[in-house]
């Protein structure tokens, strides 16, 4: 990675040319924060949503940067953090076999019923 | 009937239905977003630094807390970008490195100096009036993780603007120093600001594939041209002028005519030769590396929680 500190382990300064030799550049290759993904509650009564994803150390650290990045503006009332290694999607190549079975079931929609006009608060 | 992934794609595209992170695509398509959503990231990042000048030397207290607000925003602004970029497949890191390392452009804008606080007023009614049109468009973009940051981003940019011509306004009622300087900040950021909509439509590389998939959806004449008219009318309300003795109502085209930007100017700071590019890159690489201890210790205590929590 780029423009990291030097740093010299005890007892392992390099001979000539000072900074980040091979040998130690391993030892640079930064270690990352995890990806979060975030979902938020607006208010009392609506579902958490997601919002959008973000990194962090830990779970409280991904709480409080959801905080600074998706409520500025009291946008949420409960935040959600979750792990986005930890999120199990479908396969959109698949969706067609996937939702299939709803697909030919017309009759569990009301439209699919003849009531005559008369028939009120049905 | 079996279609092929291309033919499924440009049908969505066609359809208006937008595009998703595991979605099929073509590589050139990812490889495009990729570019255009880190740059536009990295923008809001780097666009950071030339408010970030004047926090300290703010007027008034109220005007100290509404820029701390809005360059607070930009970060945020910059984060959900950097986050659509990743749904593509490319690392943060990644994406990081490649500005640090001046491989990545941003909008040449933020390579130009912020002298006076004037500058605080010009920036926020031009240079985000001018985001903002972009940014009105993309709301619409074919894919949707960028759209929906863009969403995100209109939502609070307003506030910026209005923050900016509200600067001038106050400038353009005070003395006479005040108003010179509020003239010297137009005069100064009108013509980058008419470049921030990129090379002219018969110069431009990226446009015509990028409007073909949606991603762009008016082109850059389209939407300076309405920068033009907008702010050509705005600017009566300053009493202030717009430094182009060539700007006029055009009454057949209902539109303003205006002068030739000179480009030169505009290739010279794309390719790293602005006022301030050196200044700018410098200033991001320190805090990338004065902040590596941060993310190095923040790292080092959630595992020692983590152990805590197995030992417990």
């Amino acid at each position: 990675m780029l423009n990291h500190v030097n740093i010299f382990y005890y007892g392992d300064i390099p001979d000539a040319g000072g900074s980040a030799s091979e040998n130690n550049k391993n030892n640079f290759a930064e270690v990352n924060w995890p990806l979060w993904e975030v979902f938020i509650r607006s208010k009392q009564g609506l579902d958490h949503k997601h919002v959008g994803s973000l990194h962090a150390a830990d779970a409280a650290m991904a709480i409080e940067n959801a905080r600074d990045v998706y409520t500025r503006r009291m946008e949420g009332v409960s935040i959600w953090v979750v792990r986005s290694e930890d999120i199990h999607a479908s396969n959109p190549d698949e969706s067609g076999m996937l939702y299939e079975p709803a697909n030919d079931k017309v009759y569990r929609h009301p439209t699919f019923y003849n009531i005559p006009d008369s028939i009120t608060h049905m | 009937m079996a279609q092929n992934p291309e033919e499924l794609f440009l049908e969505k595209i066609e359809d208006e239905i937008k595009i998703e992170p595991r979605d099929w695509m073509p590589e050139a398509y990812r490889k495009t977003l990729i570019r255009q959503i880190s740059q536009h990231a990295h923008s809001e990042i780097i666009g950071m630094l030339p408010e970030g000048n004047w926090i300290t030397r703010a007027p008034t207290l109220k005007r100290k807390a509404i820029l701390l607000a809005k360059v607070q925003d930009e970060a945020g602004h910059g984060l959900y970008l950097y986050a659509a970029t990743e749904t593509l497949g490319v690392s943060r890191e990644s994406t990081v490195a490649d500005l640090l390392s001046g491989k990545a452009k941003y909008s040449s804008i933020f390579n130009y100096p912020t002298l006076t606080w004037a500058d605080m007023g010009a920036i926020g009614w031009l240079v985000d009036g001018a985001a903002i049109l972009n940014q009105v468009m993309l709301c619409r973009t074919s894919y949707g993780p960028y759209a929906r940051a863009n969403i995100r981003i209109c939502k609070e940019e307003s506030f910026h603007q209005r923050q900016g011509f509200e600067i001038l306004l106050t400038l353009s009622r005070g003395t006479e120093i005040q108003r010179a300087m509020c003239q010297d900040a137009i005069n100064r950021w009108w013509w980058p600001s008419l470049m921030m909509f990129g090379p002219k439509d018969s110069e431009s590389t990226h446009s015509d594939q990028s409007t073909k998939w949606k991603i762009k959806r008016q082109s850059n004449d389209e939407l300076r041209q309405r920068f033009v008219d907008m702010i050509a009318e705005q600017v009566k309300v300053l009493n202030m002028q717009l430094p182009d003795p060539d700007l006029k109502w055009n009454e057949e085209r209902r539109s303003y005519d205006f002068g030739e930007i000179n480009w030169e100017e505009f290739w010279n700071v794309v390719k790293g030769n602005g006022p301030c590019n050196k200044e700018r890159l410098e200033a991001r690489r320190k805090a990338h590396t004065d902040g590596a201890w941060v993310r190095d210790a923040a790292l080092a205590h959630a595992e020692k929680q983590k152990n805590k929590q197995r030992a417990a």
